[in-house]
């Protein structure tokens, strides 16, 4: 009975989406990080703060 | 318990139940009315950090609307619209639910606070708060009026987007509050008035239920008519321009005659054609919604083409 100790029940299908799905998450999350910190580096001012742009004046933290 | 039940609920869910968790209909509304909330703000952020806000609003909408899941799975148990939800199915466990709402709420809280500002992120926590909170936890099976304020959770994502954008409130992103939050009730009475079974058999308090369903019917017009000014005052305002008041005039008008048009109804005339008028003012009532922000949008764009009106 080969085909009995292969891993193809519905429940590996149903595993194997979750961790494809967790890992192209991941991945997706990392590079979205690292565009960010791309931006938010090129754009900071001379003294390493955010463009005024983000914070304008009279906003309420 | 059958072998096929056994095999659910030990953590084998596929990546599409969780997807499901996150209430993924719910989300497409939240993403629509944060952008447009965040695009119509006089500061303009960078398209990563603009289109990274909007994702981690949709992820923390998405957050409570796992955590929503989690605390509701015994009413959705019982109600045919929710049954096939991950949980009551068995696909999920409470507990996964539970771990991934409040892992994704503090997630999304977080980022928030790093791409765009720490304002427009608490207010992305307080949001999240009240929709698993003050809406699931205490008021959904206490009172009548559970979808009136429940109705504010899914009214906060403009403001959101807006905060994002400038770190603060204004009268633009309030009144795009009061858009939504006043739409919201009519919206699901209208739903109560054809899903009747349903939450009576939960034990759900809905205005159908409680109150009857002529009280609903002229509840949902009285919303109508308090929600035309609101509509209306955008337009009046910095974000606002005449494209915009055509369209908020028609689409009021036309929500104000299908709301009026419920109230006359009979029960017996509803039931002899199936709910059609209360179908079609449901269907109204999202057309509704959509095409007003679309109509931001619209200003938005005339606006920075240099076509504004005031």
């Amino acid at each position: 009975m080969v085909g009995a100790i292969r891993p193809d029940h519905e429940l590996h299908r149903r595993r194997w989406s979750r961790n494809l799905g967790l890992g192209l998450s991941l991945l997706a999350f990392v590079v979205l990080v690292f565009g960010l910190t791309i931006v938010k580096v090129s754009r900071q001012d001379a003294h390493g703060n955010p463009p005024a742009a983000t914070q304008p004046a009279g906003a309420t933290p | 318990m059958s072998d096929i039940s056994a095999y659910d609920g030990t953590g084998d869910a596929g990546f599409g139940d969780f997807v499901q968790l996150l209430k993924p209909r719910v989300m497409s509304l939240v993403v629509f009315t944060a952008m447009v909330g965040l695009i119509v703000a006089p500061v303009h952020l960078h398209p990563l950090v603009a289109f990274a806000s909007i994702l981690f609003i949709a992820l923390g909408g998405g957050a409570s609307g796992a955590l929503n899941m989690w605390y509701d799975a015994d009413i959705d148990r019982q109600m045919r619209r929710t049954r096939g939800r991950p949980i009551p199915a068995g696909r999920v466990t409470g507990g996964e639910a539970l771990g991934f709402g409040l892992g994704l709420s503090l997630v999304s809280c977080l980022m928030l606070g790093l791409a765009a500002n720490w304002f427009a992120a608490a207010f992305l926590a307080f949001t999240i708060f009240f929709y698993a909170v003050v809406y699931t936890i205490w008021l959904k099976r206490r009172t009548p009026q559970n979808i009136v304020i429940g109705g504010a959770a899914g009214a906060f994502p403009p403001m959101i987007g807006w905060a994002c954008a400038t770190g603060g409130i204004s009268v633009e992103s309030l009144l795009m509050f009061a858009l939504i939050f006043m739409w919201t009730p009519p919206h699901f009475w209208a739903l109560a008035l054809f899903m009747k079974d349903d939450y009576s058999r939960a034990g759900v308090p809905m205005l159908t239920v409680t109150h009857g369903r002529a009280v609903t019917r002229n509840h949902i017009l009285a919303y109508t008519l308090m929600l035309a000014p609101f509509a209306l005052a955008l337009g009046l305002t910095s974000v606002g321009g005449p494209v915009y008041l055509t369209v908020a005039v028609l689409l009021n008008l036309g929500f104000i005659w299908g709301g009026a048009r419920l109230v006359r109804r009979s029960e017996t005339e509803a039931e002899a054609d199936r709910y059609r008028a209360e179908r079609a003012f449901f269907r109204y009532s999202l057309a509704y919604l959509f095409l007003h922000f679309a109509a931001l949008l619209a200003e938005a764009g005339l606006h920075s083409a240099g076509y504004a009106a005031w």
